[in-house]
């Protein structure tokens, strides 16, 4: 009885999907040609790395709001520093761009960790300080000016191409994939569903709580930055004001696919959904022509939407 | 007791997806009775309950109230007529007064402002009336669990209930306090209030009831007078055969000498318990007897490494041991099953594999990846071995009976090839079949070598099952029993009075 419930809530998305997707392609025939659909995979990609982030932390019941700053910032270093070695390969800037993502993401994921769980300090609010804190360092850091200047292989991430595929879609295929495995195969991402599920019984089962959510925030913040790197590559720049609602985004794409805001339920698989959902809608309504602010108010609705039919969800069960 | 029937129930049915939970069941309750309803897990007591009280809707049937034909579409109508509920989980607020919990969902008021005098003064005389020493004034996060449930029932009273349900209301209290609970009820029976009554412990059945309704399967065996029955009868009618004495099942008495594995020297954790020394031999089942408050949990905890002590030691295998954290206790081959099995013992939306696993996943890890494989193995072997009764090893714990679970819990540490285990009150809320077999269970565990320290609040389970019984008092020890000398009145005894 409980397996036809799981697969009828994933043939429901399944059916959202594709009645958006047939929706959008009477409203407007460009939607199905092969350009726009690699489009759509260039749009999502990005989202698609601060989603992977945003949902360990969900899964364990946590939330972290802090991504699209933490973004803004590595966008910001990465570019500061390669600006200084502008005669150089891809291959350098690309082992800049991971050094960037490990220590920003490290760094900010561990401050937001330290404050969850040494000082009690409720995930939203310690992620809202860091949304504040990072975004105000990319700032004071620029003087509140983009970082310009870069050479044209600085964009090779965000705008090249392996054969037919784009890096960006290439990088989100690899993490998704390592992140299934991670959260299917291996005692930490087992760990993180217990954690979610009931962080006391986790505790006594013995299991260090307090680790699991300070890799669950570090893993967030290097996901964040690694996404923040290549949308400064793809933008051939550092924004200090780049990634800003990226946290709305990436909530909407995790909760859209159905993960549990309550922690403990959910796969990549939902992740994969819902940024498919999320990125057709936001496509659909570009070549629709819907102002970009319109498209905001959307997405607010369809985050509020999405939890309150999980929040059903929970209820029933 | 009058002859007025408060509620009568005509062939009422309900079903769920998948189960008939009550088929076609009658019953009435008059004013002033106690009715105890018994049945096993899932025999449809909970199911019938919560449709007297608008927590579920029948399919069909006729339910009346004081004569009138009733169907509450929530809670909050069925407490508006007079019909209250006793959870066993307690719903009152933790941060609120007493007072304010008594009134809590229809407060006074003056204008737009709370009127706490009147409520003080008001929950105070209720208080009063039920001869309880409560003061309506603290918070009711500073009572213990029977003080609480007395709050409960006080907040029906005050809702003027003429009928109150009591969801197996002494499964969390002690001897002492479960007498003051029943003569609460006898009060409420003076005052013609119906009260119906469910229990999993058949030994207070003679003591508080007057008739008693028999469930198995959704559907009523038998409604009879309390005075015409016993305890073995019931459980026949309960569990549809003779079962075996489970109350009086013995583990095999130990002989001569034995290894001490565990040896704890003035164990002290202020304010919960001080200069507790003892041993655990191998083979053995140590039961710690004593009220609720006197400290018994706390000790496991802080033997098993969830909360620190301040003084004296703990022998290991004749190794000084002091464990920061659970994880160290199970590398050393503690089990700890706790009271409360639904918060602290299972992932309840995780599947009866993860939760067997859970503690031991990272031992059999090869490089940080799971082996499916072994979690599939060992699952399935505890699951016959333990007689689990669940469709699939995949399914969630959530959907199984309490005993089952427990069971799911007892495998987790038999897979982890515990040496000793911690068990806080194992048979809470299990029905009597399940019981027998956790009894079972543990005496197979112990002969082959295992040892178990056992708390427990059921005088009858513990005088039958432990070897030896250390009883602690207000968090000190105040005296071993062995199992020749120990009788309910003096584990009593040294419980309460010394």
């Amino acid at each position: 009885m409980n397996l036809k419930k799981i697969n009828f809530g994933n043939y429901g998305l399944i059916i959202t999907f594709i009645v958006i997707c047939i929706f959008i392609s009477i409203m407007t025939p460009k939607f199905l040609l092969p350009q726009n659909i690699r489009n759509i995979m260039i749009q999502v990609s990005i989202n698609a790395l601060i989603a992977t982030g945003m949902s360990f932390v969900i899964l364990t019941g946590g939330i972290d709001i802090g991504v699209g700053s933490v973004a803004a910032l590595a966008g910001i270093v990465v570019t500061a520093i390669c600006k200084g070695f502008p005669e150089t390969s891809i291959f350098f800037y690309i082992i800049i761009g991971l050094l960037v993502s490990l220590i920003v993401g490290v760094l900010c994921g561990g401050f937001n960790a330290l404050v969850i769980t040494k000082f009690n300090v409720h995930p939203f609010i310690a992620t809202l300080g860091m949304l504040s804190i990072a975004r105000g360092f990319a700032f004071v850091y620029t003087g509140s000016k983009p970082v310009f200047g870069l050479p044209d292989s600085f964009g090779w991430v965000g705008q090249g191409y392996i054969g037919p595929i784009p890096v960006l879609v290439l990088i989100m295929v690899i993490v998704l994939f390592l992140a299934h495995i991670f959260l299917d195969k291996t005692v930490l991402g087992r760990y993180i569903y217990a954690v979610g599920s009931n962080e006391e019984v986790a505790e006594l089962n013995g299991i260090n709580v307090k680790k699991i959510k300070f890799l669950v925030y570090i893993l967030s913040g290097i996901l964040s930055s690694l996404a923040g790197v290549c949308l400064a590559s793809k933008l051939i720049s550092g924004q200090p004001a780049a990634a800003t609602g990226y946290e709305l985004t990436a909530i909407a794409i995790v909760v859209m696919g159905g993960i549990s805001m309550t922690g403990g339920k959910g796969k990549i698989w939902n992740t994969i959904m819902g940024l498919l959902t999320i990125g057709v809608i936001n496509n659909g309504m570009s070549l629709m022509r819907v102002s970009s602010y319109w498209q905001t108010i959307v997405m607010g609705f369809i985050i509020v939407a999405a939890v309150s039919i999980d929040q059903y969800k929970v209820k029933k069960s | 007791m009058t002859n007025s029937f408060l509620v009568e129930i005509e062939n009422i049915s309900k079903s769920f997806p998948g189960v008939q939970a009550l088929d076609s069941v009658s019953l009435n309750i008059y004013s002033g009775e106690v009715h105890v309803l018994i049945g096993e897990n899932g025999a449809g007591k909970s199911t019938l309950i919560k449709i007297l009280a608008g927590v579920y809707q029948k399919d069909i049937g006729i339910v009346k109230f004081k004569g009138k034909s009733v169907d509450f579409q929530t809670p909050r109508q069925a407490m508006k007529e007079g019909i209250s509920v006793i959870h066993q989980e307690l719903s009152l607020i933790p941060d609120l007064t007493v007072a304010n919990n008594i009134f809590l969902g229809r407060e006074k008021a003056r204008g737009q402002f709370l009127d706490n005098n009147y409520m003080v003064d008001k929950a105070k005389e209720i208080l009063e009336s039920l001869e309880l020493n409560i003061d309506p004034n603290i918070k009711v996060e500073s009572l213990n669990t029977a003080q609480k449930q007395m709050v409960e029932i006080a907040r029906s009273i005050s809702w003027g209930s003429s009928m109150v349900i009591m969801d197996e209301p002494t499964s969390s209290l002690s001897e002492k306090e479960v007498k003051s609970l029943f003569n609460i009820i006898l009060k409420l029976k003076k005052e013609n209030v119906g009260i119906v009554y469910i229990s999993h412990r058949l030994k207070e059945i003679p003591e508080i009831g007057d008739r008693v309704t028999v469930l198995r399967d959704g559907k009523i065996v038998k409604t009879l007078p309390v005075k015409e029955t016993h305890e073995k009868k019931l459980i026949s009618l309960m569990v549809g055969r003779e079962i075996k004495d489970y109350y009086h099942f013995k583990t095999q008495q130990k002989k001569e000498k034995i290894d001490k594995i565990l040896e704890v020297t003035n164990l002290t954790s202020e304010p919960y318990f001080r200069n507790i020394s003892f041993y655990l031999g191998k083979g053995e089942i140590l039961g710690i007897a004593g009220l609720m408050g006197a400290g018994r949990t706390e000790l496991l905890r802080a033997i098993f490494g969830i909360d620190q002590f301040q003084k004296g030691e703990i022998l290991l295998k004749n190794h000084k041991t002091r464990f920061n954290h659970p994880d160290k206790a199970i590398g050393n081959k503690i089990g700890f099953i706790t009271e409360d099995r639904r918060e602290q013992g299972l992932l309840l939306d995780k599947s009866i594999v993860e939760n067997i696993s859970l503690p031991i996943i990272k031992f059999r890890a090869n490089r940080g990846f799971i082996d499916k494989d072994w979690e599939k193995k060992v699952s399935s072997k505890f699951k016959e071995k333990l007689r689990i009764r669940t469709p699939s090893i995949y399914t969630t714990v959530k959907s199984l009976s309490g005993g089952n679970q427990q069971k799911v819990i007892i495998a987790r540490w038999l897979a982890a090839e515990s040496d000793i285990l911690l068990l806080d009150e194992p048979t809470r809320g299990i029905d009597v079949n399940a019981k027998a077999e956790i009894y079972a269970l543990m005496n197979d565990f112990v002969n082959a070598g295992g040892s178990i320290l056992m708390v427990s609040s059921e005088l009858p389970e513990i005088l039958g099952v432990a070897h030896r019984i250390i009883v602690m008092r207000k968090g000190e020890l105040s005296g071993i029993l062995s199992r020749d000398e120990a009788t309910e009145e003096k584990v009593m005894h040294l419980a309460a009075l010394k």
